[in-house]
């Protein structure tokens, strides 16, 4: 009968259509991160390291911050990404097996926690409500939440931006903070920065707020020439660190160590300049006595 | 009850709601009247009002609800700069109310219509034949008839509608599915409680509105 | 009745004029409203080249829009197959004649109904992981919320569909001494299928824009990879979402006219089924949008 084969067709699309689900983890930037993973390492036999080792190790980074994690094709670049390559070669391994998977603000903690992936490298601040959750290596960069606004605008300080509108993410740690600290300020939250750059750019809001170095990526964009500056006055301490999980001190500590070596053999101030030192500002030194102790 | 036994994220719990049942009832009511008018329009005697009519179905309907309250903001709100109010939340509020109603409309005008392909076609012949004009015909013979015999699909799309409202949590508006994640993320390991208890609220609130609907449509029913 | 034909004489002389004003005068509205808002988008610099640009090169179409347009389309077959098997089990549980089957089945349907659907994408994404101690891909939390909501509005249209079929049939089937079961999967469920094509097809139209909810949880489908990851490369967010729109009104457009020609090919080959008003049939909670 016509239904059984029309049946039948469909069950076979449905098996071609899951084989081939399951099988896109294969190839890198595809950023749907199937996670096989058995979740969190509580020991060294599932940590980075012995991920490292089998070859493979999958990053969670941003997609849409040009300079530090931008998806661009089917590939990423940026500052994070880079780091990202120093600790996998730092773990001994090659530059292929890195898989990185699309990770937004928000979903940053339970990636790890659920073993999506095994690294976190997406402009991800340190604080001790998240070290509740995860463990972190670094911090490999001290940024600082700023605020971006046109050029001629009078605001110079967040405490200026009572009754004004600033555009944020929604669940990132600078848009907590005014809706903390700055409740007079108008906060208006999208789910991406290009969306906030493009609001301020239309006027819409009269500032972004999020970390300085992101800010700085956004306003080197060539159409954005002239049009932006970052207030340039830092109102909070925003380290970068390297997510993992929980548990996995041993994984925590070889990157600190590799965080180390780098901050010595140039690898740092190279990737420093592929990347962010395009927009001319020259690349900061990381400060190993202030990396975590991996608790 | 950890979670919500804290007054904080209590209240946040009932604020979101609240944003939910506002945009509810304000899209509702606009969208019925745009549905209405759109009906008219697609069974009009005129082309240019049925080209139009069916030109709005055909867009809105085919249209993921996000993209268009993406649209609202940066189309209406940036591009167009209409402004609906100056408070940034209740300006992304009415910016939300004029997606949701534009969306539902597009379903309240088809399903008025399937309702006016209902009424038997001798009402509107006897309603020419004593000398009623279109909109005449359709205002007092056809409208009545149909409205009531599509009560159950209306329903179904004002429940739609009710949950088509989180949407507009892409705008940054804090209702109650932006709630929910951020509860989430704070308190992951309530996520189960958290869940069951904002899925639970929706659930009380329209399975009944849904039989609601069926013993309305019921009651109200043009027997023939 | 047929609507036009019947609502108003066919026009005469007087009604000519009075329609050819309002065409006039409407027409000159609605062109007057485009115009304004052409005027307004140039205003806001939303022609100029560069941000249409990205467009004209296919590495754009190949890196993003069509790896959206393929994730999109994964989800929604895959969910659709499986809401097709969700509605097909809970519906003919719904209609068992034993309490403990058909009640159970009947909560979980209303559930899932009222539940939104952006809540429990979240839920699965978010949640679900910290019980069963595994990550759960974007693609399956999507999935999975796709199948459960569509399979609940399936598993009433279903059940509509069923009672639809004329109760002579079944009443034949029971004479000739077939039992339940064998009478739902020989007579009922094949013509309630039939009938009901129509309603399935329009449901996978609204799967195909519910996956666009996934971007929320970074599916890459189109809205995540050809509008967020386009802007964020070229900055032109509101040009990348009018072209996905036009994609998405294409694609659904399609699938409409799908809709529409199963409709008139199974009226042409005779079948007398009692045609099934899609809106009534599925009263109640969330006849899916």
């Amino acid at each position: 009968m016509r239904m059984t084969r029309v049946a039948a067709t469909a069950a076979a699309a449905v098996l071609a259509l899951t084989m081939a689900a399951c099988g896109d983890d294969g190839g890198s930037g595809t950023g749907t991160g199937s996670g096989t993973g058995t979740g969190s390492g509580d020991s060294n036999a599932t940590g980075v390291i012995a991920k490292a080792q089998g070859g493979s190790l999958k990053v969670g980074v941003k997609a849409d911050q040009p300079g530090l994690g931008l998806q661009t094709g089917t590939a990423y670049e940026g500052f994070d990404i880079e780091m990202a390559k120093i600790i996998a070669k730092g773990l001994g391994m090659q530059e292929s097996g890195i898989q990185y998977v699309t990770t937004v603000s928000a979903n940053r903690e339970p990636y790890i926690q659920q073993g999506t992936v095994d690294l976190v490298i997406a402009t991800y601040t340190i604080n001790d409500e998240r070290k509740t959750k995860v463990n972190f290596a670094g911090p490999y960069f001290m940024a600082g939440q700023d605020l971006l606004v046109p050029t001629d605008s009078t605001i110079s300080a967040p405490e200026q931006l009572e009754g004004k509108k600033v555009c944020s993410v929604t669940g990132s740690t600078p848009a907590k903070r005014i809706q903390e600290k700055y409740k007079g300020a108008q906060l208006q939250l999208f789910d991406a920065y290009s969306k906030c750059i493009t609001a301020l750019a239309g006027g819409q809001v009269d500032a972004v707020t999020t970390d300085d170095i992101i800010l700085a990526g956004y306003a080197a964009q060539p159409q954005f020439a002239g049009k932006f500056k970052v207030v340039g006055k830092p109102f909070s301490e925003e380290p970068y660190g390297v997510g993992l999980a929980k548990a996995d001190k041993a994984g925590c500590e070889k990157i600190n160590e590799i965080l180390k070596a780098a901050a010595s053999d140039g690898s740092y101030k190279a990737a420093w300049d592929k990347t962010l030192g395009k927009s001319g500002t020259p690349a900061p030194e990381l400060d190993t006595s202030k990396l975590t102790n991996c608790a | 009850m950890p979670v919500f036994s804290d007054p904080a994220n209590f209240d946040a719990y009932v604020s979101g709601f609240l944003w939910i049942l506002k945009m509810t009832g304000a899209s509702a009511a606009l969208a019925l009247v745009i549905g209405v008018l759109l009906a008219g329009m697609r069974v009009s005697p005129v082309p240019v009002l049925r080209w139009f009519g069916a030109a709005w179905v055909n867009i809105f309907r085919n249209t993921p609800l996000t993209l268009i309250i993406f649209f609202c903001y940066f189309g209406l709100y940036a591009t167009l700069t209409i402004s609906l109010s100056d408070d940034l939340i209740l300006n992304n509020f009415w910016l939300g109310v004029v997606g949701l109603s534009v969306y539902t409309a597009a379903f309240v005008c088809e399903a008025l219509r399937s309702g006016i392909n209902t009424v038997p076609p001798g009402q509107a012949e006897a309603a020419r034949a004593i000398g009623l004009t279109f909109s005449q015909t359709l205002r007092i013979v056809v409208l009545p008839q149909a409205g009531r015999a599509v009560i159950a699909p209306l329903g179904s799309v004002l429940i739609a509608l009710c949950k088509n409202t989180t949407i507009v949590g892409t705008i940054g508006l804090l209702e109650a599915s932006n709630i929910m994640k951020q509860l989430i993320n704070d308190n992951g390991d309530q996520v189960i409680l958290i869940f069951l208890v904002f899925a639970g609220t929706f659930a009380a609130v329209l399975i009944p509105v849904g039989y609601f609907f069926g013993w309305l449509a019921n009651r109200l029913a043009v027997k023939r | 009745m047929n609507g036009n034909p019947v609502l108003y004489d066919h026009p005469g002389p007087r009604a000519k004029v009075r329609n050819a004003i309002l065409t006039v005068v409407f027409g000159g509205l609605i062109l007057a409203l485009l115009y304004w808002i052409y005027r307004k988008f140039d205003e806001k610099g939303q022609f100029t080249k560069v941000l249409w640009e990205p467009f004209t090169q296919g590495a754009v179409w190949k890196n993003f829009i069509f790896p959206g347009i393929e994730g999109t389309l994964k989800a929604a077959a895959t969910a659709m197959v499986f809401a097709l098997a969700f509605g097909l089990i809970f519906s003919v549980g719904r209609l068992s004649e034993h309490r403990w089957i058909s009640v159970p089945a009947g909560v979980v349907v209303e559930f899932f109904r009222a539940v939104p659907l952006l809540l429990m994408i979240f839920f699965i994404s978010f949640g679900v992981p910290f019980l069963i101690h595994q990550p759960v891909p974007p693609f399956w939390s999507v999935v999975i919320g796709l199948t459960l909501y569509n399979g609940s509005v399936l598993a009433e249209a279903f059940r509509a569909g069923i009672r639809a079929v004329p109760s002579g049939q079944s009443e034949a089937a029971y004479a000739v001494g077939m039992r339940k079961s064998a009478v739902m999967q020989h007579i009922l469920v094949p013509q309630a299928a039939r009938a009901m094509l129509p309603v399935i097809v329009s449901q996978l139209v609204v799967l195909l824009k519910d996956t666009a909810l996934g971007y929320i949880v970074s599916y890459p489908e189109l809205l995540q990879l050809g509008v967020n990851v386009v802007a964020a490369n070229y900055f032109n967010v509101i040009q990348a979402a009018i072209v996905a729109a036009v994609l998405y009104i294409v694609v659904n457009f399609a699938l409409t006219g799908l809709a529409n020609y199963l409709d008139r090919r199974t009226q042409r080959r005779g079948i007398k089924t009692r045609p099934i008003d899609p809106g009534a049939a599925m009263g109640g909670a969330g006849g899916g949008f």
